[in-house]
């Protein structure tokens, strides 16, 4: 089943900035609640996204435990060539999640 | 509603419920059940078209909602186990059934059938109950567009539902939210799939008659 999600524009001028959106499914739990019996949840949560454009690095966030649940992160780039945006997911318990989406650029 | 909220409901890309339609889809192409059979086989595509708008209805002298229909489908035609309330999989179908209407008036029509659930449907809503001895349209007829806790009180229309609710953090049906606000005015919750409940969706789907169904809603 589906859990990861981005939205890249497929055709692009180049230099232009592009709007890159990607939503990741997850409960991300803080570390911090307990049961009704006391007893704390373990955290789980995505730790950290990096996308590379045709290789190169061109965002990375870190996320903490006061994210909500499935996290929407937006981010811009500069089409520069024609290629594969590829975006990873890592998280605790060894949570991966991986997704790439090609773009034109004209 | 916020223009944020306004803003993740309408970005059908990546809106928060997009999971769960993307679940959908796959259980509906999914054979299920000794019968050998998917949704998708009996439903042609585009046939689920305008139907959520046309729910609750009533089936064989008692009053069914989308989810009950869904089970009811499972059951009689997959012979498969039917999916517990609230389920992600219930939850998943029906959302991508319900999307299916998006932008269709609702039609709930009040004739010989229905009348009886919907009498009792607007009865219950109009019905003091509970230790804070309220009804529903103390707060959504009379105090709508007010603040209760520093949210606004919407007029109740259940145009949206599943629901993506931020303060769930996921995907939840109309009784799941009617449950919060009886369980808000210390009423008795009642459980899912009671005939009160259902009832009281009848009544809230034929009070919003006319309003576009926009499933899968975001609500805070």
């Amino acid at each position: 089943m589906a859990r990861v999600v981005v939205n890249v524009p497929p055709r692009a001028k180049r230099g232009e900035v592009i709007e890159i959106r990607t939503l990741a499914g997850h409960v991300m739990e803080t570390g911090f609640r307990r049961t009704q019996t006391g007893e704390l949840i373990p955290r789980d949560i995505i730790t950290q996204l990096v996308c590379t454009y045709n290789g190169v690095e061109v965002f990375r966030a870190e996320l903490h435990p006061a994210m909500a649940a499935n996290p929407l992160i937006t981010f811009t780039t500069v089409a520069a060539e024609s290629g594969t945006l590829e975006f990873k997911w890592t998280g605790d318990n060894g949570y991966a999640a991986t997704q790439s989406a090609a773009i034109t650029v004209v | 509603m916020s223009p944020e909220t306004r803003a993740m409901q309408d970005d059908e890309l990546t809106g928060p419920a997009v999971f769960w339609l993307l679940d959908g889809e796959a259980l509906w192409k999914r054979k299920e059940g000794p019968a050998g059979a998917a949704c998708a086989s009996c439903h042609g595509a585009g046939s689920m078209k305008g139907v959520a708008a046309r729910y609750p209805r009533v089936a064989s002298g008692r009053g069914v909602n989308l989810e009950q229909q869904v089970n009811v489908c499972r059951t009689e035609r997959q012979k498969a186990p039917p999916w517990a309330y609230e389920s992600r999989e219930l939850l998943a179908v029906t959302a991508y059934v319900a999307r299916e209407s998006r932008g269709m008036p609702i039609r709930i029509e009040w004739n010989a059938a229905t009348a009886p659930f919907l009498e009792a449907g607007r009865e219950a809503f109009n019905r003091r109950q509970g230790q804070l001895n309220l009804s529903c349209s103390q707060c959504h007829d009379d105090n709508w567009g007010k603040r209760l806790a520093g949210s606004v009180i919407p007029q109740a229309h259940p145009t949206g539902y599943p629901i993506y609710r931020l303060e769930w953090e996921a995907l939840g049906s109309l009784e799941r939210r009617l449950r919060n606000c009886l369980y808000g005015i210390r009423a008795e919750t009642l459980t899912y799939g009671a005939r009160e409940l259902v009832e009281l969706e009848f009544f809230l789907m034929w009070r919003a008659n006319g309003m576009k169904l926009e499933t899968p809603a975001v609500r805070p």
